[in-house]
C-alpha cells in the first residue's frame, strides 16, 4: 500500500487509532483513557511539528508545487472519487494549529464527567474530521472529513454542555448541516464542470483549478452555494446565530476545539473551494460576501460589548474575528489572505486560550456572569494573568499574534484599488477600538475591583494539568506575534496560484 | 408447445427459493409436535444457506417466450433483498416463538418466503402479466402476516387498511395497463412496447401513465398514495413491519425503475418524469413534516420511510445507469438502517411493550449498545458520515445531477433541505436516548443471541458499507452493461 508511506495519511490513522484505543478501555478506567487521549494527542502535536520540517525542507529544496506530499488511491472508481492527499502551506499551518489545539483540549478536559470515556470517543472522532479536511484535496472526501467533524459537536454540546444545551446543540447542528446541504449540492454541481466537454470528470480540486472549466454562468449559482455553505461555519452574517448559544452551552474542550479548529473549517473552505475554484464568480459576487462579513466584524464587536455572560462574550467576538478572516480572503491580494491565515491561527489560539481560562474561571465560581465576579486577580493570580494575555492578543497589542495578523489584513484590505472596498476596510477598522472596550470592560470588572462574592475568596489557582493547557496556548500565541515572519514564509507561496487565477478573470 | 425445461436452469435463485420454501414447509406439515420450536431457527439457517448460494454467478437470458428475465442487476438486486430478508428472519426467531404467535410460526416463515418468491417475479418479469402476478403474490400474503398478531386489535385493523389499499391500487394500475394493452393493440412486452409507445403522444398513454405511477405508488407509499401506511406500521407486527417498510420497498422500487425506462422510456420520458418530479418532491416533504410530530416509534419510521422512498425515486427520475446503481445501493443501505432501527424497536418491543420516543428517555444509560445501535440507524438514515446512508445520499444526488438540467438540480437542493428536516427528527430519538435522563429508563435487557446477530450484521453493514468501495463499484458495472434497459432514453 502506497499510501501508507505518505505521513499525511497518519493524521487520520492517528485519531482512528486512538479511537480504536478508546473503545478498548473501561468506561470505570479514567486513567488508562487519559492515557491513551494524551498519546494520541501528543502523538499527533509530533507529527504536525514533523510536517512542519518536511514541508520547509521540501520548499528549501525548490520545490515549487502548488501541493506537496501528494498521492492518490482512487476510491469509488466510477465517479472519479479518490483519496487525494496534499498540503500547501495553509494547511500545514492549520494542522499545526489543529494539533496544538487538540493538545490543549484534552488537558482542558482533564476531568471530564460523566462518561469520560464517551466524551473522549467524540473528541476524537472530531479531530479525524478536521485533520482528514486539511489533508484532502478531493472535493468527495473533504465534503465527508467536514461533516465527519459536525456531527460530533450534537453530542459533545448535548450530553456534556451546560445551559440551555439540547436547544443550543440542536439550533448548532442543523444550522451547520444545512450549511453543508448547500455545499454538498455546489459539489456535485462542480463535478458535473469540472472538465471541458469530453473529457473525464473529476473531484480533485487542483485538476479542476488546473483546468478551469466551469462555466461562467454556472459559477454564478456555484459560488454562492460553496461559500454560504462554508460561510455558515466560518460564522458569516447573517448565519452566525448558532455560534454564540452553542459556544455558551459547549463544555470547555469543546469550545476551544469549535472556536480553534471548526470555525477556520470555514474560511479554509471559502478560500479553496469557493474563490480556488470560481474565481470569476469570485470577483463578480465578492462584494456581496464583502459587505456581509463587514456587517460580521462590526456587529459581532457591538454585540460584545453588551453581553454578561463570558462565553457570550467571547463567542461574539469570535464571529468579529472570523468575520475578519473572510473578509481578508475576499480582498483577493496575497498580503490580505497571509493577514487571513495569520487570523486564522491567532484567533484559534487566543478564543482556545479564553475557552480554557473561562472554563476554568467557571469551574471556580459557578457563574460566567461578569456582574457577579470581581477582584479575582489576586485570588487565582495565574488564570488572571492568562486572560490579560489572552484579552491584549484579542485586542491586538503588538508582540502577541492579533496584531500581526489584523494590522497584515488591514494593510492588505487597503492594498484594494477600488473605493468601495477602501471603504468598507476603513469601517471595519473601527472593530479594533470596539474590541478594546469590551476587552477591558471584562478585564476591569472580573480580575480588578472588589470581591463580589465572598465565598469566591477560598478559591485556588491553577493546577498543573490546567497550567500545561494554558500555557501551551499562551507560549504558541507569542511566538507568533514575535516571529510572525516564520509562519509568513510557510504560508507565503499558497496565495500565488489563487490570485493568479483571480487576476486572470479581471 | 413443448416446453424447454433447461429454461429452468437460468432462474437458480427462484429454485432455491422455493426450495427452501418447500423444506419448511414439510418441517412444518410432519415434524413432531416437539421439535416445532426448532422451525424458525431452521428455516432462517435453510434460507441463510441459500442466500450465500445465492451469490454465485448466473447466466444471463430472457426465457419464458421473452417473459422472464435473468441478468446481473436482477441478479444483483435479488440478493440484496435476500440479505434483508435473511436479517428479518434472523430477528424473528424468538418472535416467532412467544406465547401468541408460536401456533402459527410455520405460516409466519412460508408466508414471508412466498412474498419474496413474488417479488422475484416482479422483479424479473418483462411482461406486465408476470409483473402483475408477482406484484399479488408480493402483496396479498403481506396481509395475512400484517394480521398475524390475532389478539391485537390494531393488527387486524392494519390489514384491513392494507389489503383494502393493494386491491385498490392493483385495480387502478390494471386499468392504466389495459390502456396499454388497447393502445399497443395486445402486446404486453416491455421491449417491444417501447417501439408501439413512440408515435404521436397520446393523452390515454398519458392517463395510462398516471394510472400506473398512482398503483406502484400505492406500494411504494409515494405521498400521495400514502395514507395506509403510518397505521399499518403501526398496526402489523415489527418483524412484519421491518419486511415491508424494506424489502416490499425495494422490490417495488427495482420493478418500477425498469418498466419506466423501458417501456415508457422513449416517446414518454418528459411526461413521467414531471409526474415523479412532482410526487417526489411533496412525499419528501410530506414524509419528514409528519415524522416531526410521531411520538410512536413505528409511525415515525413509517413517515421517515415515506420520504425515504422519495430519495430512492430520485434514482428512477435519473434514469440513467448512475441512478439504477445509485439506487439499488440505496435499498442496501436502507435495508441495513431501517432494520436496525426496527431491530432494536423489536427487541425493546417484546421485552417491555414500549414503543414511543419517551419510552427511550435515558436508554444509554441502561443499555448501551442498543442505544449505540439505534443511534448508527439513525446518523445513517439521517446521511451523517462516515456511515453508509451518507454515502448512498450523494450517490443518489450525483445520479439525478447527471441529467444536467436546472430543474433537476432545483430538485435537489428541494431534497438536500429535506434532508436537514430529517436530521431533526433522527437526532431527537438520538436525544431521548443520549441526552435525556428517566428514572424509569427501560430496565437493562438480555436480548437473544439471534437478535444480536441480526443487530450486528446491520451494524457492520452500516460502517463498512460506504467505506469499503467495491459494492457500489461492482454495481455501477453491473448496471453500466444493461443495453436493453436503456436501449430507448
Amino acid at each position: 500500500m502506497e499510501i501508507f508511506s505518505n505521513i499525511l495519511i497518519y493524521f487520520v490513522i492517528i485519531p482512528v487509532l486512538t479511537l480504536a484505543g478508546l473503545a478498548l478501555t473501561k468506561n470505570k478506567g479514567i486513567d488508562a483513557i487519559r492515557a491513551v487521549a494524551v498519546t494520541g494527542a501528543t502523538a499527533l502535536v509530533c507529527l504536525a511539528i514533523y510536517l512542519v520540517y518536511i514541508f520547509l525542507k521540501a520548499r528549501g529544496l525548490g520545490n515549487t508545487d502548488p501541493m506537496i506530499l501528494r498521492s492518490d488511491v482512487t476510491w469509488y472508481a466510477p465517479l472519479n472519487i479518490k483519496l487525494a492527499l496534499g498540503v500547501d502551506g495553509v494547511s500545514v499551518v492549520m494542522i499545526l494549529l489543529s494539533a496544538f489545539i487538540v493538545f490543549a483540549g484534552v488537558f482542558a478536559s482533564w476531568k471530564m464527567d460523566p462518561l469520560p470515556k464517551q466524551f473522549f470517543l467524540w473528541f476524537f472522532l472530531l479531530s479525524t474530521g478536521v485533520f482528514g479536511f486539511f489533508i484532502s484535496v478531493d472535493l468527495f472526501t473533504m465534503f465527508m472529513f467536514y461533516e465527519v467533524a459536525l456531527i460530533p459537536m450534537y453530542l459533545l454540546i448535548g450530553v456534556w454542555g451546560s445551559g440551555n444545551k439540547t436547544y443550543s446543540a440542536m439550533k448548532l447542528t442543523l444550522m451547520l448541516m444545512g450549511g453543508s446541504a448547500f455545499l454538498m449540492l455546489g459539489i456535485i454541481g462542480i463535478y458535473f464542470h469540472s472538465s471541458p466537454e469530453g473529457q473525464p470528470l473529476t473531484m480533485n480540486l487542483l485538476e479542476i483549478a488546473q483546468k478551469d472549466a466551469i462555466p461562467h454562468d454556472w459559477q454564478y449559482y456555484l459560488f454562492p452555494l460553496t461559500f454560504v455553505g462554508f460561510g455558515v461555519l466560518g460564522a458569516m452574517f447573517p448565519f452566525h446565530t448558532w455560534s454564540p448559544d452553542g459556544h455558551a452551552s459547549a463544555p470547555t474542550a469543546v469550545s476551544m476545539l469549535h472556536a480553534g479548529v471548526l470555525m477556520k473549517l470555514g474560511g479554509y473552505g471559502c478560500f479553496r473551494i469557493a474563490i480556488y475554484l470560481m474565481p470569476f464568480a469570485a470577483q463578480q459576487m465578492g462584494w456581496i460576501f464583502l459587505t456581509l462579513t463587514g456587517i460580521s466584524i462590526v456587529y459581532g464587536a457591538f454585540s460584545a460589548c453588551v453581553q454578561t455572560d463570558l462565553k457570550y462574550i467571547n463567542a461574539y467576538s469570535s464571529v468579529s474575528h472570523c468575520g475578519m478572516v473572510l473578509f481578508a480572503i475576499l480582498m483577493f491580494n496575497s498580503t490580505a489572505m497571509t493577514g487571513a491565515v495569520l487570523q486564522m491561527l491567532s484567533h484559534g489560539l487566543m478564543t482556545a486560550l479564553f475557552f480554557a481560562l473561562i472554563g476554568m474561571i467557571y469551574g471556580r465560581t459557578h457563574t460566567r456572569d461578569i456582574r457577579e465576579m470581581g477582584g479575582l486577580m489576586h485570588i487565582m493570580p495565574y488564570l488572571g494573568v492568562g486572560y490579560v494575555i489572552a484579552g491584549f492578543a484579542s485586542l491586538g497589542l503588538p508582540g502577541l499574534s492579533g496584531f500581526v495578523a489584523e494590522m497584515t489584513i488591514f494593510v492588505g484590505s487597503f492594498e484594494h484599488q477600488d473605493m468601495f472596498h477602501r471603504v468598507l476596510t476603513i469601517a471595519a477598522t473601527t472593530s479594533i477600538v470596539i474590541t478594546a472596550v469590551y476587552i477591558l470592560r471584562v478585564v476591569g470588572k472580573l480580575l480588578y475591583g472588589a470581591v463580589q462574592d465572598k465565598h469566591h475568596e477560598m478559591l485556588t489557582d491553577a493546577e498543573p494539568t490546567e497550567r500545561i493547557s494554558t500555557a501551551t496556548l499562551i507560549i504558541c500565541v507569542a511566538i507568533i506575534g514575535c516571529f510572525p515572519n516564520f509562519f509568513i514564509n510557510i504560508i507565503r507561496d499558497s496565495f500565488d496560484p489563487v490570485v493568479k487565477a483571480l487576476t486572470s478573470v479581471m | 408447445m413443448n416446453l424447454d425445461y433447461s429454461q429452468f436452469l437460468m432462474m437458480p435463485q427462484e429454485l432455491g427459493l422455493l426450495a427452501v420454501f418447500l423444506l419448511v414447509f414439510l418441517y412444518d406439515t410432519f415434524m413432531p409436535k416437539s421439535t416445532q420450536k426448532g422451525l424458525p431457527l431452521f428455516a432462517t439457517i435453510a434460507f441463510g444457506i441459500y442466500m450465500i448460494l445465492g451469490f454465485l454467478p448466473v447466466n444471463e437470458g430472457l426465457i419464458f417466450g421473452d417473459m422472464f428475465q435473468a441478468d446481473k442487476a436482477t441478479w444483483a438486486i435479488k440478493n440484496i433483498l435476500n440479505i434483508g430478508t435473511f436479517i428479518v428472519l434472523l430477528q424473528a426467531v424468538k418472535w416467532a416463538n412467544s406465547d401468541f404467535v408460536s401456533i402459527r410460526r410455520g405460516e409466519f416463515y412460508e408466508l414471508i418466503l412466498l412474498t419474496l418468491f413474488g417479488m422475484y417475479l416482479m422483479i424479473s418479469a418483462r411482461h406486465f402479466l408476470l409483473f402483475v402476478i408477482g406484484l399479488e403474490t408480493a402483496s396479498l400474503p403481506l396481509a395475512t402476516l400484517v394480521a398475524f398478531e390475532k389478539k391485537h386489535y390494531e393488527s387486524h385493523e392494519a390489514a384491513a387498511k392494507y389489503v383494502l389499499t393493494a386491491v385498490f391500487s392493483s385495480a387502478i394500475m390494471l386499468m392504466g395497463l389495459s390502456f396499454v394493452y388497447a393502445l399497443s393493440g395486445g402486446n404486453l412486452y416491455f421491449n417491444q412496447l417501447a417501439t408501439y409507445l413512440m408515435g404521436e403522444p397520446s393523452l390515454l398513454l398519458v392517463l395510462a401513465l398516471a394510472f400506473f405511477i398512482a398503483g406502484v405508488g400505492f406500494k411504494l407509499s409515494l405521498v400521495p398514495f400514502h395514507l395506509w401506511t403510518a397505521d399499518v406500521y403501526q398496526g402489523a407486527p415489527t418483524m412484519v413491519t421491518s419486511y415491508l417498510s424494506v424489502i416490499s420497498k425495494g422490490s417495488a422500487a427495482f420493478a418500477f425503475f425498469i418498466i419506466l425506462v423501458q417501456v415508457f422510456g422513449s416517446a414518454y420520458a418528459d411526461v413521467w418524469q414531471w409526474m415523479l418530479y412532482a410526487v417526489i418532491i411533496i412525499t419528501i416533504t410530506v414524509g419528514n413534516l409528519f415524522a416531526i410530530r410521531q411520538r410512536n416509534l413505528k409511525r415515525f419510521l413509517a413517515f421517515s420511510s415515506i420520504s425515504q422512498a422519495g430519495y430512492i425515486m430520485l434514482g428512477v427520475i435519473a434514469a440513467n445507469a448512475v441512478g439504477m446503481a445509485s439506487m439499488m445501493y440505496y435499498i442496501l443501505v436502507y435495508i441495513f438502517s431501517n432494520l436496525a432501527a426496527f431491530g432494536v424497536i423489536a427487541v425493546i418491543e417484546r421485552y417491555t411493550g414500549k414503543v414511543t420516543t419517551d419510552d427511550y428517555n435515558g436508554l444509554f444509560k441502561t443499555n448501551p449498545w442498543l442505544a449505540f445501535v439505534m443511534m448508527l440507524a439513525m446518523f445513517s438514515l439521517g446521511g451523517i458520515p462516515p456511515f453508509a446512508g451518507f454515502f448512498s445520499k450523494f450517490f443518489i444526488f450525483v445520479g439525478a445531477a447527471q441529467t444536467g438540467s436546472v430543474a433537476i438540480y432545483v430538485l435537489v437542493l428541494i431534497a438536500l433541505i429535506n434532508t436537514i428536516i430529517s436530521l431533526y427528527y433522527y437526532l431527537l430519538v438520538v436525544k431521548a436516548m443520549f441526552i435525556r435522563q428517566d428514572e424509569c429508563a427501560i430496565p437493562t435487557l438480555k436480548s437473544h443471541w439471534t437478535e444480536k446477530a441480526g443487530l450486528w450484521i446491520c451494524t457492520l453493514g452500516i460502517i463498512l458499507i460506504g467505506l469499503i468501495s467495491c459494492i457500489y463499484t461492482s454495481l455501477s458495472g453491473i448496471t453500466a452493461s444493461l443495453s436493453d434497459v436503456f436501449a430507448m432514453i
